[in-house]
């Protein structure tokens, strides 16, 4: 282990009944990474990033973020780790000033510093002209934007996106990538990231794993990827390409 | 501790500018507000013929206006609050998706459910306490008579009492929110559970005894049956919270009642004894006749929020 290797998992395992989710995964991420962590639906990605917040207990293995085992240290975890699930929902009967009031109250951020905060946040996400609009007026778009700002509120050290672009439009999900790669680059959040926008996820991730049935078929920077499975060549290849190349050797 | 400060806080500002609870404050209100009204004007009536009556405000409480008395009202419908309040806590959370982001925030998971909690108690608590203040105040202005001391704790027991059955209606509501994921589900099911013990169990207290201990209405019933029918009755229906809280508060808010069983079941110097001497209970001897009933109450009470406490604390979150 690499002395920047910040999230680790020896051997983590996850079963419902007897199929298995997660399967004997070991998987490592350097602080400062953008981690593309792919796959079809129902692979296993999510029941992953559950269990390296502890919301999920494993089966057998473990898992560590900064030296942290998140069942044990739950809320130093939680402190750490800023998670943007899949479908983020809100109260809808709020602003997204209250939305994010609450997030913030609930981090332990004082009120002033919060307001400060809150006000820099809107403004960073592009959504200052509807801080005072109840969400449920809010489009995909501007829901996306304002579940990123939720998440950064506290200062993460780590994200954990869960297909951010998922039902977004082309500029919107385009906008979405550029601003984790600036927050990757100005802020050093390392980010493990899952998504099916393979052209998008290329474009920022350093690193790639591939996972299909619970197990990682593939890890590694793209291209050492397209090397073991194309060989040395003049071409360069998409990571779409790649995946379906691991895709259908499954 | 903090984050249960904050989750508290959240939960306590939704119930108050909910609709749902503007409709149940006013309904029960206003119909709290008729029943003691009735009650004052017919006590007002009658203030000269009772002249020997001690306690005369709290018959504020208990004299039954037009079809019930304040006391009973919220015996049959004081659940309501608690269910409606807490019915959708957890599912609608988990359905619009911020539940996985609550949880996800540095905050113990049970900050969540003990916030939400302690929030439906504390609106529960300010509901009945206005609702009581109100009619006394009303009470005061209309009959002129002013509480005694005793009066005010016998009240002030009362609003405990009361507040622990609707919490335990609160916490039933939650633990099925937590267990079902439909919303709809889960109301039907505290609804259901809700009438079951209070209506139901009652009726099959009776067809219990009978069964057990048959009374002939031809023939004379021997002595041994009828007490033992009477006894079957009066033990299967204690399985009813509404049954275990009526008789706690009949007795405190009324001094003149000395006993929670029925007069089949006393001694014949006991019969003698309470229909010779018409004096009223000190408050001491109110307590400790309904104590196993108030602290059933508050048991049960703490065992289904327990139930929903570890329930919720063991679930996995994922959405």
């Amino acid at each position: 282990m690499d002395a920047d290797t910040i999230i680790q998992t020896v051997n983590l395992t996850k079963r419902y009944g007897k199929q298995v989710a997660v399967d004997d995964l070991n998987l490592s991420v350097k602080e400062g990474e953008i981690f593309g962590f792919l796959g079809p639906n129902g692979a296993g990605k999510t029941t992953t990033l559950l269990m390296l917040l502890g919301l999920s207990q494993p089966s057998e293995g473990s898992a560590s973020l900064y030296g942290l085992d998140p069942l044990r240290k739950a809320t130093e975890v939680k402190r750490l780790v800023g998670y943007l699930p899949e479908n983020v929902g809100f109260y809808e009967d709020l602003d997204a000033i209250q939305s994010l009031e609450y997030v913030a109250n609930l981090n332990g951020i004082n009120k002033e510093e919060a307001l400060g905060k809150i006000d820099k946040l809107l403004e960073l996400v592009g959504l200052k002209n509807d801080a005072r609009k109840k969400i449920n007026a809010f489009s995909r778009g501007m829901r996306q934007r304002l579940g990123i700002a939720e998440v950064i509120i506290k200062d993460p050290k780590i994200l954990f996106l869960d297909e951010p672009t998922l039902g977004l439009d082309p500029e919107g999900a385009i906008w979405f990538m550029d601003f984790i790669a600036s927050l990757n680059r100005d802020r050093k959040i390392t980010v493990l990231l899952s998504s099916h926008n393979l052209s998008q996820v290329q474009k920022i991730s350093h690193r790639v794993g591939i996972m299909i049935n619970g197990k990682m078929v593939a890890d590694g920077s793209m291209e050492s990827l397209a090397r073991e499975k194309f060989g040395v060549g003049d071409k360069e290849y998409s990571l779409e390409e790649i995946y379906m190349e691991y895709f259908q050797e499954v | 501790m903090q984050g249960l400060f904050v989750v508290f806080r959240k939960e306590l500002c939704d119930h108050f500018s909910s609709y749902r609870f503007v409709i149940l404050f006013g309904l029960i209100a206003m119909v709290s507000f008729i029943t003691s009204y009735m009650a004052g004007v017919h006590m007002k009536e009658n203030l000269e013929a009772l002249s020997k009556t001690r306690f005369s405000f709290l018959m504020l409480f208990s004299t039954p206006g037009a079809l019930f008395s304040m006391v009973q009202f919220v015996s049959f419908f004081g659940p309501l609050i608690g269910l409606v309040l807490g019915f959708d806590s957890i599912n609608r959370e988990r359905a619009q998706g911020t539940l996985i982001k609550l949880v996800s925030q540095p905050i113990y998971r049970d900050a969540v459910i003990n916030g939400k909690f302690l929030a439906g108690v504390a609106t529960i608590s300010i509901l009945l306490v206005s609702i009581v203040l109100v009619i006394s105040g009303f009470g005061l202005a209309l009959v002129g008579v002013v509480p005694g001391i005793e009066e005010i704790w016998r009240l002030f027991i009362y609003l405990i009492i009361s507040i622990f059955y609707i919490s335990l209606w609160l916490g039933v509501s939650i633990l099925f929110s937590i267990l079902f994921k439909s919303i709809a589900t889960s109301s039907l099911a505290s609804v259901a559970l809700w009438i079951f013990l209070s209506f139901f169990v009652t009726l099959g207290a009776e067809v219990a005894a009978n069964a057990i201990a048959p009374m002939d209405r031809k023939k004379e019933t021997k002595p041994e049956i009828l007490i033992k029918n009477t006894r079957i009755k009066e033990r299967v229906s204690l399985s009813s919270p509404m049954v275990l809280y009526s008789k706690a508060t009949e007795i405190i808010i009324n001094p003149m009642r000395k006993t929670t069983g029925s007069i089949v079941m006393m001694m014949p110097m006991e019969q003698i004894l309470s229909s010779r001497f018409q004096n009223p209970l000190p408050l001491g001897q109110s307590v400790i006749i309904v104590f196993p009933h108030m602290t059933a109450l508050i048991a049960i009470t703490l065992i289904c929020f327990a139930i929903s406490y570890l329930v919720f604390i063991k679930q996995e979150i994922r959405t």
